[in-house]
């Protein structure tokens, strides 16, 4: 199993390949549908975002909210295909790694290869396993969003796949033909 | 004629909705673990016992099983001889809702506007069926619908010529577009017939209600076998990285339909299909 620290230097993410699992443990942001919106908006006026996420992992997550004696509720991913017309922009801007579930577009996966980003999936569905790899959850923009606000996690050895690697590899389609072939 | 009190629907709704966040229903449960057993390659198979865990670990710690915890749609089959007092039914649930997504700890999904947005802050409105029934009781059922697998639901309105063929085609070509985003292994309700309305609800229910044993219509049990064999040969597999169980089942609803008509739906639900039922 492959260990990273989040967030993660480029030359360490030209060295996983699509179909890795990989344990992450540091910092991560939440964002998804609604902030992304508010996100791009912001860079297309140039205005500078509310938090800055150069160099930082961007994990497409609206959390239930937190229980108290938690440090977070139920969380992981959603259908990152939701965001695919904002990620070339965010790519652009600096964010390093994406955390989602399913396929992506063509121009994403066209963007993750040219910025040498990295797009990882995390199991859909299984949030209350997941919540166990968070340690902290602090809202740093966006609070009127609700469970869609921006929000910093510090997670230990949260488990992902590398869905579309550096070089553009796609986990997806590389997985289905493995089985189909195998059978 | 029977009384059933506004208060008791609200905190019944409240329950269930909690109950249906947290308890993953024995027959999905089951499904998951017999997939565990019969899926031959190996990375599908730890996905999938990642996701046996998972309903364990919300069961016993009483938390969401998954993060979406859905727009809550709520099946009310109301007795002709119930009277329900102290306030309208649909705000009874409402009130319901939000008291379970509050206390529970639940997302709160909606929108108060599709275009304009906004969120609500306590997971309302329900959607609310209703429907009149023999007896005098009230049978409510909460199924919280998530959106990952919602938005890969497809509905088509085929000729009569196109018939048999034309509906396989589009449930597994319904399967094959959803790929990894609704978080497979998926489940499918299919309606066939009715009106362009009357067939989503058959798909809904049909994925909701969980039937136990075959169809009760030898024809269209065949049909629901054959289905569930042909998206599974997609290989798509649990999470869409390939493996044998892409759905863990297939449910058909159908009803009589026009002359010129075939509708056809696909209600497309996860691996947390869930739902929880009360009877007042």
């Amino acid at each position: 199993m492959i260990r990273l620290t989040a967030p993660f230097d480029k030359k360490d993410l030209k060295t996983l390949h699509a179909g890795d699992n990989v344990l992450v443990t540091g910092v991560i942001y939440t964002a998804r549908d609604a902030a992304h919106g508010r996100l791009c908006a912001a860079l297309e006026k140039g205005e500078e975002l509310p938090v800055d996420l150069h160099g930082q992992t961007i994990f497409y997550a609206g959390p239930t909210p937190t229980p108290p004696g938690r440090p977070s509720g139920a969380i992981g991913p959603t259908t990152s295909m939701r965001m695919d017309a904002y990620t070339p922009a965010m790519l652009a801007y600096g964010v390093n790694a994406l955390i989602g579930k399913g396929g992506r577009s063509e121009a994403v996966r066209l963007a993750l290869k040219e910025n040498g980003s990295v797009y990882f999936a995390a199991i859909g569905g299984c949030a209350a396993y997941m919540a166990a790899c968070i340690e902290q959850l602090d809202v740093v923009a966006y609070d009127d969003l609700g469970t869609e606000s921006i929000k910093r996690l510090v997670v230990r050895d949260l488990p992902l796949t590398v869905a579309i690697d550096s070089e553009g590899n796609d986990a997806y389609a590389m997985g289905v033909q493995t089985y189909l072939e195998s059978v | 004629m029977r009384d059933i009190h506004y208060n008791t629907i609200a905190e019944t709704v409240a329950r269930l909705c909690i109950e249906a966040n947290t308890l993953l229903p024995g027959q999905v449960e089951g499904l998951l673990c017999s997939a565990c057993e019969s899926e031959p390659y190996a990375p599908a198979r730890d996905t999938l016992q990642l996701i046996c865990k998972n309903a364990c670990i919300a069961r016993e710690q009483g938390m969401a099983i998954c993060q979406d915890t859905g727009m809550a749609v709520v099946y009310a089959e109301l007795g002709q001889d119930a009277h329900i007092v102290g306030g309208l039914l649909s705000d009874a649930v409402n009130e319901g809702v939000a008291r379970g997504y509050t206390d529970g700890y639940l997302r709160k999904s909606i929108v108060r506007d599709p275009i304009r947005r906004g969120n609500t802050g306590d997971n309302t409105p329900a959607v609310l069926h209703l429907t009149l029934v023999e007896g005098d009781g009230l049978k409510l059922t909460v199924a919280p619908k998530g959106f990952g697998s919602e938005n890969m639901s497809r509905l088509c309105m085929l000729t009569p010529a196109q018939g048999l063929q034309g509906v396989k085609d589009f449930v597994v070509e319904t399967a094959r577009l959803a790929g990894a985003n609704p978080c497979p292994p998926m489940m499918l309700g299919v309606g066939v017939g009715g009106t362009f309305e009357k067939v989503t609800e058959l798909a809904k229910e049909a994925l909701i209600e969980l039937r136990e044993g075959p169809h009760p219509d030898p024809y269209y049990d065949v049909l629901e076998k054959e289905l569930l064999e042909a998206v599974n040969a997609l290989g798509i597999g649990p999470q869409g990285f390939g493996g044998k169980t892409t759905c863990l089942s297939v449910r058909i609803k159908a009803y009589p339909t026009h002359i010129a008509g075939l509708p056809v739906a696909v209600n497309v639900g996860c691996h947390v299909t869930r739902h929880a039922s009360a009877l007042l």
